[in-house]
């Protein structure tokens, strides 16, 4: 299929296999070779590049971005950060001065993951690049670069938009690219063992690492209405193609935990492409997005053809592996009710940024006239599926909101789960972390410090 | 001056460009054939049956090859007395082994058909533990290596506290971010050219010439620079270029390889995982009177470097310590995994850690706070230094406000008999706890702890004495090849290669500085195995001192012909001579560098020269553990802060001080950021870094979603590093010290540091004992132990 895109200023038409990704067509095809494999899993960022559209400037990992995915939109790599006159990027000067390249392979994402977090004004370095992996320097004098930087001007080839290129029809239509939830619904019901991609986070791998063909394909990146945030008086609805960034943003000011959780979901590259509906469809015991949503009442809406249906997002997850969807059948929303905030979400990880969770556990109590009067909670990393804590809940629903409930209610963890062990932890360790998250909840609700996060030396 | 100042990384403009051109970079002819292994999928077996038709109808194969087709030696270890098979005979020995080679049109096909093989196994019992190991009695040499000294039993004789302990050390992944990669192109004649990410190209050299059943001088490696080495591209590369090569001289086509993540994680070795067994004894203070180690070191399937990396460990099993009574038992054992191979500090952490572990195990025994146990226990500092003969910023240290009351007149010996000649870690120690002002902070958190139930925030500070030398002698030595072209440019070889160190720069400072030209005079170029022959791997940190010599050497002796001809030609004294300032001074008049070298050309003056050098002093017996195995040593000192969640055992690093050793700095910003990247990447080894096989002896941490490397949020939030500037005692490049393996063992503090706030939560009466890495799962289980809970 073919995809139009502009490249460092220069508008290209490529044709290639819907799943070549963009790092092996920049490497191989292009002969641009500064933007890097490392892990090419999107783990590592040394493949990281600029991608504008009308929305913005996102860094984005090219190893599992595939081509399809750019079609209309501009891509900046590292060859494309300097002025056309060569006047190096702000942020590539700093790194020189601040001595931030050591090996150099991890530099050219760094630079990018800087030049976008510099475009947009963005100073929570940490955060802006959690996602870029360093072996050789420590990051002390990469963040003393991106500071060094953060105040010089937005040099002119990148201040303004990109002009856009049009992007032209497919003439070969070997995949599927809709342009409306209608669309999709029609095409899915007819082609029910096609692969949807969303921002192919998950995707992406089983393309580079197990190596399989997908055909056929659709890629839903320009269902514009699947996209939308809304927030009524009594819900909070996003559309499945909602990414973690915009759900970040749209979340904090209703459930601020819940954003912080997803502040360390993935990194800026993968929240920048992840969507809230991939994290659910996929079905993973481990996505960080379902206990949270669950934990606040969350109903999903599925959508086949014209027929649409809703269910508790607790009850879409039947088993391990198995989800109820039917064969043509995908995740169009998931809405969560407006309520008073009592979220706290505690991921726990081996890292705390950009790491797949061990155990996340998250809680919504409701406590009136200090007794507990509703409960829920939920967990991944427990379980085949995210699943609810429910004998936990009823050993707290009705009682007094007291240390001594909570331990009392600890034995019920017993009960609702039986985790496993893997390389992130055994299950001993989860089950004791899990009852542990219960008892940071009750704490932190009397105003214990119980985050080790925000300990300052 | 070009020396002692804070020049940029040389490439550092090409990096941020993404200019910088790695081997997967180069432009290769369209016809290049990419390979892939096919990998054992069972850790230890018999080949029964190999199908491989299925790879060789794959799209874009052009080549499958299994061992019987290879054409020289199927080996690749770097070990003379062990064949390693590049692909697996008759029977494999780990799972991820290289069974087969798949030459395609691309990397993707490749592996697509690599995965298609139907191979049948009769599988043998395999080794997978440290525990299997032992019970099988499965090692390399006949038996333990001892070494050690004085009388344990008199010495455990005399303590009032014994303390004993297992400890377990996990391994690490080096995750180089370039993973391993090289290419080979076919020449003419059979000659073969390879471009390799290796830090020892003249092994790759040997290889490959053996791989082809050619002599070295047919073979030319190339390596321009690494995207990260860290020791996991000293050896482990020969099989990639030994299979480019073959392949290459096969089709007559040239041929590259690079392992995707996954699959360099599945296939390489490792830091060696150790587990260490310690019983120790101390008097009423603390002072030592007998520690007795026993060493348990996981080697893999094949020797590779393990016998070297083992006795390092036991190497530095005294740290900073001078302990009257020691023995060190060091068993090397086998397992059926990958075979695990050198990483900075090469067995030097694991020895280190395992004293450290012990001096805060005695310091809780004795209930004294870690930081005075460990400075009653340090290394003499001698009153060698003679006043006589001041060195540069060395002439005050000793005799001075901080210098021990009670120093011996002599040196005193490490356990294998090597004197300690410049022990500067009393003062550095004073320093240190004086700047991150230790005491009071270590008061602070004791109160802030009394305040907070569930987080506990612990405080450590730990020594580093690392000796610097490879323990092979004749290792050793480093050659130099220097040209001064006839418009006054230089152009720089050396036997060192690039991983990201700054070693290039380093040296051309050094070459710059000899011809008193500006930096921008001297070219540096590809370490090819063309212009310097015969080069050890650049590893054991001793890049910068040996190759920084050997071009000194080849500087000289053309500088000494210029000097000659200028003498000769003024009339005047060749030792007047002075190059300075871009100019060549002889008595009141000097002439433009360049002009010299004009005129020293017309002149018919040689203006290219060769450098060799070789380490002085140094002799050891490994057998006996024996002698002077370091030229010297190079010191730091780390304060570490962490805080831990005692509900969950998550824990972060709040501060870090650190005071490091370089010597003379050659480079004080490039030594520095070796520090600030060695401790992050200590740190990393000891706290989040976990490596887990399963019970097939499939590794299930294999690439950065399941093996987590510190990012970005994990470096210390407030991070302060200073270099001691004290010029080494030895005759070293400009007396500078070597930086790159040293500051990496500054990470045990944060080890310390956890133990500290584990110690925090019981009533003190129970050791934390925390095993590395100090995971979150690790931490609360030790939580749970000084609590009384088990």
């Amino acid at each position: 299929m073919e995809t139009t895109f502009l490249l460092n200023g220069e508008t290209v038409r490529v044709a290639s296999d819907p799943t070549t990704t963009l790092l092996d067509w920049l490497r191989e095809r292009r002969g641009l070779t500064g933007t890097k494999e490392g892990c090419n899993e999107g783990d590592c960022g040394a493949c990281t590049v600029m991608v504008r559209d009308e929305t913005g400037a996102r860094a984005l990992n090219a190893c599992i971005l595939f081509l399809p995915q750019l079609q209309g939109k501009a891509v900046v790599t590292v060859e494309g950060l300097a002025a056309p006159d060569g006047t190096p990027h702000p942020v590539q000067s700093a790194m020189v001065a601040h001595h931030g390249s050591q090996c150099g392979f991890c530099t050219p994402g760094f630079v990018v993951s800087m030049a976008t977090a510099h475009l947009n004004g963005r100073r929570d370095f940490d955060d802006q690049l959690a996602g870029n992996l360093c072996r050789c320097t420590g990051y002390a004098p990469i963040i003393r670069a991106a500071e060094a930087a953060a105040d010089a001007l937005v040099p002119g080839h990148l201040a303004a938009p990109p002009e856009l290129p049009v992007a032209e029809a497919d003439p070969q239509g070997t995949a599927f690219r809709p342009t409306s939830a209608d669309a999709l619904a029609e095409w899915y019901a007819a082609h029910p063992d096609a692969t949807l991609i969303a921002g192919a986070t998950d995707v992406g791998l089983w393309v580079t690492k197990q190596l399989r063909d997908l055909a056929p394909v659709a890629f839903l990146g320009g269902c514009a209405d699947l996209k939308a945030i809304t927030v009524t008086d009594t819900e909070i609805r996003f559309g499945a193609m909602a990414t973690l960034t915009d759900v970040l943003e749209a979340v904090r000011p209703h459930h601020a935990d819940m954003a912080e959780m997803i502040r360390r979901y993935g990194s800026v590259q993968v929240r920048n492409a992840a969507t809230i509906g991939g994290n659910i469809a996929n079905g993973s015991p481990i996505g960080d997005s379902p206990p949270a949503l669950i934990a606040l009442g969350a109903t999903l809406h599925l959508r086949h053809g014209p027929a649409r249906r809703s269910l508790p997002l607790e009850d879409f997850f039947l088993a391990y592996g198995k989800q109820d969807r039917a064969p043509g059948e995908f995740v169009e929303a998931v809405s969560i009710p407006r309520q008073p905030d009592r979220l706290k979400c505690y991921k726990l990880s081996k890292r705390f940024d950009q790491d797949i969770s061990a155990v996340c556990g998250c809680f919504n109590l409701i406590v009136t006239g200090g007794t507990v009067t509703a409960a829920r909670i939920a967990f991944g990393g427990m379980a085949g599926t995210p699943k609810r804590a429910s004998a936990v809940e009823t050993a707290l629903t009705g009682q007094p909101w007291t240390e001594a409930t909570v331990r009392a209610a600890l034995p019920a963890f017993e009960t609702d789960f039986t985790p496993l062990s893997d390389m992130r932890a055994s299950a001993a360790y989860r089950m004791e972390a899990a009852k542990g998250m219960l008892l940071r909840y009750f704490h932190e609700d009397q105003g214990t410090s119980a985050r080790v996060l925000e300990v300052r030396a | 001056m070009t020396v002692h100042k804070p020049r940029p990384h040389d490439a550092a403009p090409l990096h941020v460009a993404g200019a910088a051109r790695y081997v997967d970079d180069i432009p290769l002819p369209a016809n290049t054939l990419h390979l892939a292994f096919g990998l054992s999928t069972v850790a230890r077996g018999r080949v029964v049956s190999m199908d491989l038709s299925a790879v060789r109808a794959a799209p874009g194969v052009a080549l499958v090859l299994t061992w019987r087709d290879l054409p020289g030696h199927n080996d690749v270890s770097p070990y003379p007395l062990f064949r390693e098979p590049m692909l697996a005979e008759d029977e494999v020995f780990y799972l991820g082994m290289p069974l087969f080679l798949v030459a395609a049109d691309s990397h993707l096909a490749a592996r697509k058909a690599a995965r298609l093989a139907k191979v049948e196994y009769e599988e043998l019992p395999a080794l997978l533990t440290l525990d299997d190991a032992i019970a099988a009695d499965a090692r390399f040499e006949e038996g333990p290596r001892i070494y050690g000294r004085g009388d344990l039993a008199e010495g455990f004789g005399a303590a009032t506290h014994i303390v004993e302990g297992s400890f377990e050390v996990g391994g690490q992944e080096h995750f180089y971010l370039e993973g391993m990669v090289a290419a080979a192109l076919p020449q003419e004649g059979g000659d073969m050219i390879v471009h390799a990410s290796s830090q020892h190209p003249t092994e790759i050299q040997h290889k490959v010439a053996e791989a082809l059943h050619r002599s070295m001088n047919a073979v030319r490696v190339e390596v321009r620079r690494m995207g990260g080495g860290f020791g996991g591209k000293e050896s482990q590369g020969n099989a990639l270029a030994c299979a480019c090569a073959v392949v290459a001289d096969r089709t007559g086509r040239s041929a590259k390889m690079r392992y995707d993540r996954d699959d360099d994680m599945m296939i390489t070795g490792k830091r060696h995982d150790f587990r260490i067994v310690y019983r120790a004894g101390c008097d009423a203070e603390g002072r030592i009177t007998a520690v007795e180690f026993t060493q348990y070191c996981r080697c893999g399937w094949s020797p590779d470097l393990s016998l070297p990396v083992a006795d390092r460990a036991m190497l530095h099993a005294d740290n900073a310590y001078f302990i009257p009574n020691i023995r060190i038992t060091s068993h090397r054992m086998i397992t059926h995994t990958q075979s695990n191979t050198a990483f900075r500090g090469f067995g030097g952490p694991q020895g280190m850690v395992g004293i450290e572990r012990v001096l805060d195990h005695l310091a809780h025994a004795v209930g004294r706070d870690p930081v005075e146990v460990r400075r009653l226990n340090y290394y003499a500092a001698p009153a060698g230094a003679d006043p006589a003969t001041p060195q540069p910023g060395a002439a005050h240290r000793f005799g001075g406000a901080h210098s021990p009351k009670d120093w011996l007149p002599q040196p005193q010996t490490t356990p294998y008999g090597q004197e300690v000649e410049d022990f500067l870690l009393h003062e550095m120690t004073e320093a240190l706890l004086t700047s991150s002002d230790y005491a009071a902070r270590r008061a602070a958190i004791a109160e802030w702890n009394a305040a907070n139930p569930l987080l506990k925030r612990g405080i450590a500070f730990s020594p580093v004495k690392f000796g610097i030398s490879f323990t092979l002698t004749h290792l050793n030595q480093a050659g130099a090849l220097v040209h001064v072209y006839q418009d006054g440019s230089i152009h720089l070889n050396h036997g060192g290669t690039e991983m990201g160190q700054g070693l290039f720069q380093k040296v051309a400072q050094v070459a710059a500085d000899r011809f008193g030209v500006p930096l921008e005079t001297v070219k540096i170029t590809a370490t090819d195995t063309a212009k310097v022959p015969n080069t050890s791997a650049t590893a054991a940190s001793s890049g910068t001192d040996l190759n920084g010599m050997a071009v000194k050497a080849a500087c000289d002796e053309i500088r000494d012909r210029l000097a000659r001809f200028v003498a000769e030609r003024q009339q005047a004294d060749a030792a007047t001579v002075r190059f300075a300032d871009g100019r060549v001074h002889v008595g009141t008049e000097s002439f433009p560098f360049a002009e010299v070298i004009r005129d020293a050309w017309m002149a018919r003056v040689s203006l290219s020269s060769t450098g060799f050098y070789a380490t002085p002093k140094i002799v050891w017996d490994r057998i006996r553990g024996q002698g002077r195995p370091f030229y010297y040593f190079a010191y730091g000192a780390a304060v570490t802060e962490v805080v831990i969640d005692t509900l969950t055992g998550e824990n972060r690093i709040l501060r870090a001080d650190i005071l490091h050793d370089c010597g003379a700095s050659l480079n004080p910003a490039l030594d520095i950021g070796q520090i600030e990247g060695g401790y992050v990447q200590g740190a990393g080894w000891l706290t989040t870094e976990e490596l887990v096989w399963d019970q097939s002896g499939r590794l299930r941490t294999h690439a950065p979603s399941t093996y987590k490397i510190p990012a970005c949020s994990d470096r210390p939030p407030v991070f302060n590093v200073a270099l001691w500037e004290a010029a080494n005692r030895e005759d070293t490049i400009y007396r500078s010290k070597a930086v790159g393996e040293p500051p990496l063992m500054l990470g045990i503090s944060a080890l310390l540091a956890l133990s500290d706030a584990v110690a925090a939560c019981g009533d003190g009466s129970v050791y934390p004992a925390l095993d590395a890495p100090a995971t979150a799962e690790r931490v609360l289980w030790a939580v749970r132990r000084v609590r009384g809970g088990a």
